[in-house]
């Protein structure tokens, strides 16, 4: 089976307040509200960790739900917010811009 | 040899709002008497050599035409903005200080060019247009935010006489300088009027509350959770560019505010006593 990677869209802008995370589309200024699980997954994009790993490690422990679906859901999910060009996703690792390189 | 060039009159008002002078060069009498009475009270004068406005629009005044319904389109390329709306299409360039307006001798297109260059050069220094009333009571401003219908004009009419106002429609809001106003935000009066069509006095202070407004069955006034706050206020926020970095900007700036001014709800009843909640 593939897995699937997510990196954030650096052509979005983030905010945390108060727990909720929002994030707004640079293209068109659509405003987002993320809930509790795609918070995690938006705060675990790295580009380098699977989406079976962030799922093992920070859904099931907080929501208490089985791995296996939890899976399913967070996959749907990635690719919804992809969907809206919050994440990037991909079935292979997407390499990060170093910090203080050229864009 | 006869002549190849005519001498063309060039007429010029400066307008100045928020502290930002915009001069506007026009060779057409009648539209110089058109903006010397839309921004009565906010013109200015500023001589070449003593500072020049940081930003000059020549204004060609065409023949009418019929105006499509097309909506405000505002884009950038290297450096250069196009405003182009079904009324007028213009041209500017910030590095030149200087841009081009194209449209009938009306006040309409121009107060539009003026509020979307505001709102480009606030979105740099951390400031905004807001879809609000505001008004200046006891040396502090208050802003009154919603959609249309929501009392912005209600509540501007019923300001008492020891309140002005900045406006019934657009506030202006700008970073206050470091030292000034506590570093937080300042109110500007502007022209930009809504439906009670009277400019806004053209005086500022630092903005000490902004509230959501509400009408209900009693004044009251409800503190507001930061990030819905934050998502009002966004909500409200006047930007047209297609350009992510301001947007971007303009969206960190939204944070900032109300890291820093409290944001509340006021319901009131639409009548004079809602302003015994209002700084008095």
């Amino acid at each position: 089976m593939s897995r699937l990677y997510m990196a954030r869209n650096p052509r979005v802008a983030a905010r945390s307040l108060d727990g909720e995370m929002m994030i707004m589309s640079g293209r068109d200024s659509t405003l987002f509200t993320l809930n509790k699980t795609a918070t995690i997954l938006w705060q675990s994009a790295d580009g380098t960790t699977p989406l079976d790993e962030i799922v093992k490690i920070r859904i099931c422990p907080e929501f208490e739900v089985e791995p296996a679906e939890a899976l399913q859901d967070a996959e749907t999910l990635a690719r919804e917010l992809a969907s809206h060009e919050i994440l990037q996703i991909s079935e292979e690792p997407i390499p990060q811009p170093v910090a203080g390189a050229p864009r | 040899m006869p002549e190849l060039t005519t001498e063309v009159e060039r007429l010029s008002v400066v307008i100045e709002i928020g502290d930002m002078p915009v001069r506007v060069n026009t060779s057409d009498h009648s539209f110089l008497g058109i903006l010397q009475d839309r921004y009565s009270g906010f013109l200015t004068e500023v001589e070449d050599n003593a500072g020049r406005p940081e930003i000059e629009f020549d204004v060609e005044i065409i023949a009418p035409f019929a105006v499509p319904d097309a909506n405000v389109r505002v884009t950038q390329h290297l450096g250069h903005w196009s405003l182009e709306a079904g009324d007028f299409h213009a041209e500017w360039n910030p590095a030149r200080h200087s841009g081009r307006i194209r449209q009938t001798a009306n006040p309409y297109s121009i107060d539009a060019v003026l509020r979307i260059v505001h709102t480009l050069v606030l979105a740099r220094q951390g400031g905004f247009l807001l879809h609000s009333a505001s008004a200046v009571r006891n040396g502090k401003a208050f802003l009154f935010a919603g959609v249309s219908g929501a009392g912005k004009t209600t509540i501007s009419r019923l300001a008492p006489s020891d309140a002005t106002l900045l406006t019934d429609e657009i506030s202006y809001v700008r970073r206050s300088e470091l030292g000034k106003h506590d570093a937080g935000y300042t109110a500007f009066g502007t022209p930009f009027t809504g439906e009670l069509a009277k400019l806004g006095e053209n005086v500022s202070a630092p903005i000490a509350a902004l509230y959501l407004l509400a009408q209900g069955p009693e004044n009251r006034i409800e503190p507001i959770a930061p990030a819905e706050a934050a998502r009002a206020l966004l909500a409200n926020v006047l930007f047209f560019a297609e350009d992510e970095e301001l947007v971007q900007s303009i969206f960190h700036s939204a944070f900032e505010f109300v890291s820093r001014v409290p944001v509340s709800r006021l319901t009131f009843v639409p009548d004079a006593r809602v302003w015994e909640l209002i700084g008095s």
